[in-house]
């Protein structure tokens, strides 16, 4: 049993994304314990990537911020080992195959299993090249995260099949951002999963107020919000923990 | 279990968000159905024919093979294409098959503006609605191409994002992809990107060296020594080489851009100067960091100007195939001189880079040797630039 799925044990899980390195580790160690204590379930940590396709310009400026701070991915295994002391909920890598790969996966996953890292989202890494990676995930215990989208259609049922730790239902078309109103009709993309797998899913992209968070909680086990974050780390900088852990208490609380 | 698809040996794949993977299937689905397709085969040759002017010329330099000495030299004129380029073989493919798919809307990345161009002319003729994603740096380095893009019914929006070039512009389009599948197809300009996109462009491309094989056949009785032309993502080249590929005796050269040189930062030689990498959907050689951050590459031209090459050519080099040069900002602007003193014939600067390892083989060969040199595209666009290269300013 996957560390993740304890993320999914104290009701619906609200789960938080930061770049790390935005603006300095330093601050990035500070919201994610500020977001634990405030009741984030699951911490999704982004290694900034040169060119992520898969974000809009909030998470874009995020990975630009991060880099031109000089953060490394060995760095991030260093922070990821220090934080692991005392922040005990499952952490996830969200970065871009590249990344991964030009480390070289097993060393990659080799150090997220020495470090405390649970699992990886790779939002460039469809169901059709998973095997590029798939392996070494299993070999040393990191759950390489399925996503779902609006267009998966009859995909929806192979991907669910074959998933580990969680699911990340995708709510939009388009890359991450703030949106004002999700379209997508989640319920039946969450009936179809469940008809293939009970490995817990969690519906992200464009959820920003607590509103949207209770909504999709109605469906989904879980919540993933990051644009709304980004962007609080974007106004406060260094002082951005009291704030972004504000924000988690609020949508943590309105989850269903 | 899954299946990974579109591989030139370890190159290639689909490394795309879920998001746009039923779209790349129906597209490959569509695609290997209308290329057997007659009817689709007859427009399509139609409009190669008698809009795009196909095929193009296979001119023998005479002067600039006496010139230099040695092998003589054809030049394969993708120049005279209609819109000035070999853009306009793939983007005609590309329009008629997704309006075949009920596309209405097509959307372009674009470095030099080649292909933005080409892609607003054929949204013009069959009627489709064009958005073309070029970087803001492009934008003023290529403003004449820009005006010509919104002269022929496009929207260009200047990518800000990166290093506003190229690379920033495929991501943008592929950002918009995401948010707008149903009625839109991403017109892919180059062999790049994920499975079906370096088939279909290769396939709509090859018409190049399928022509110019058997007008060397006709013209000389056998085949080239050499065929050369340039590489950034590696359209033009592998159009180039396609039909030749199974020609051992002819050797197929492609030229990259090296910048101020393939032993500074200042450079987009991939082959020469990458590593092994997954990006832009695919999994080929990219210039990146030790930590596979994207370079920020350079080169004097728009077109080559780009971090990564096509999987099928990282291919054609891993085996031996075909080899990879580079050529610098300087040699291409002499040869982009030399070319248009000697022939009266104004290359593009990217075809420029093709002409400069011409310049530097044919002098080595012997005379009774052939090189084919592919001009991809024309020069106009340009000599703003290339006056400024030479401390000139000049108004466009």
């Amino acid at each position: 049993m996957s560390n993740i799925a304890s993320a999914f044990k104290n009701g619906k899980a609200f789960i938080p994304f930061i770049t790390c390195g935005d603006p300095d580790l330093e601050t990035t160690g500070k919201i994610v314990r500020e977001m634990a204590a405030k009741g984030a379930d699951l911490i999704e940590l982004g290694i900034p990537f040169s060119d992520p396709t898969a974000e809009g310009p909030i998470i874009q400026e995020a990975n630009i911020r991060a880099l031109a701070g000089g953060v490394t991915t060995d760095k991030i295994f260093d922070f990821v080992k220090e934080l692991r002391r005392d922040v005990k909920i499952p952490l996830v890598f969200m970065t871009y195959a590249n990344v991964v790969f030009s480390y070289d996966a097993e060393r990659f996953m080799a150090r997220c299993c020495e470090t405390g890292v649970d699992g990886i989202i790779l939002p460039d890494l469809p169901f059709e090249e998973k095997d590029e990676f798939l392996t070494v995930c299993r070999q040393y215990g990191v759950d390489l995260i399925s996503l779902i989208a609006p267009t998966s259609a009859d995909r929806i049922a192979m991907i669910a099949k074959e998933a580990d730790g969680f699911i990340y239902i995708v709510s939009s078309l388009g890359v991450t951002g703030v949106r004002s109103k999700i379209t997508t009709d989640i319920s039946s993309i969450v009936k179809v999963i469940r008809e293939n797998t009970n490995v817990p899913c969690a519906v992200g992209f464009g959820i920003s107020n607590p509103e949207q968070a209770a909504k999709m909680s109605e469906y989904a086990d879980g919540v993933i919000v990051g644009s709304a974050i980004v962007k609080q780390i974007a106004e406060y900088g260094r002082e951005a923990a009291a704030p972004v852990g504000e924000f988690v208490a609020k949508m943590k609380a309105a989850l269903k | 279990m899954s299946q990974s698809k579109g591989r030139f040996g370890v190159h290639g794949g689909q490394y795309i968000p879920e998001t746009l993977m039923n779209a790349v299937i129906e597209l490959e689905k569509e695609y290997e159905h209308y290329k057997k397709d007659p009817e689709f085969n007859r427009e399509l040759d139609d409009l190669l024919k008698k809009y795009a002017g196909r095929p193009s010329l296979l001119y023998y330099a005479e002067k600039l093979t006496n010139t230099l000495g040695g092998a003589k030299i054809y030049l394969k004129r993708e120049d005279l294409n209609h819109t000035g380029s070999h853009k306009i073989n793939n983007v005609l493919g590309q329009a008629l098959l997704a309006k075949k798919m009920g596309k209405t809307r097509l959307i372009a990345e674009t470095g030099a503006g080649q292909h933005g161009v080409a892609t607003a002319t054929a949204a013009a003729l069959l009627g489709m609605e064009c958005v073309v994603f070029m970087g803001e740096e492009d934008t003023k380095r290529q403003a004449l191409n820009v005006y010509r893009m919104r002269l022929l019914g496009a929207e260009v929006i200047p990518v800000k994002s990166g290093t506003a070039t190229l690379k920033d512009a495929v991501s943008e389009a592929m950002r918009e992809w995401t948010s707008r599948i149903d009625d839109t197809h991403y017109c892919l300009g180059s062999v790049m990107g994920p499975h079906p996109f370096p088939t279909i462009v290769r396939d709509f491309q090859a018409v190049i060296s399928k022509e110019a094989r058997e007008q060397i056949l006709e013209y000389e009785g056998r085949l080239p020594d050499a065929v050369i032309a340039c590489v950034g993502g590696g359209s033009n080249a592998i159009g180039s080489f396609y039909n030749f590929i199974g020609d051992e005796s002819v050797r197929l050269i492609g030229c990259e851009a090296a910048g101020r040189g393939i032993d500074t930062f200042e450079t987009a030689a991939t082959v020469n100067t990458g590593r092994l990498g997954i990006f832009h959907g695919m999994k080929s050689y990219f210039c990146q960091d030790e930590y596979g951050q994207i370079a920020p590459v350079y080169s004097i031209s728009a077109g080559l100007d780009y971090p990564g090459v096509g999987p099928e050519h990282a291919y054609l080099h891993d085996i031996g195939r075909a080899e990879y040069v580079p050529i610098t900002d300087e040699e291409a602007v002499n040869a982009f001189e030399f070319l248009s003193r000697t022939e009266g014939i104004i290359p593009a600067i990217e075809s420029a880079h093709a002409v400069a390892y011409a310049m530097k083989l044919a002098p080595t060969m012997d005379k009774d040797k052939i090189i084919i040199v592919t001009v991809s595209g024309r020069g106009d666009k340009d000599c703003a630039a290339i006056a400024r290269y030479r401390g000139e300013d000049i108004y466009e």
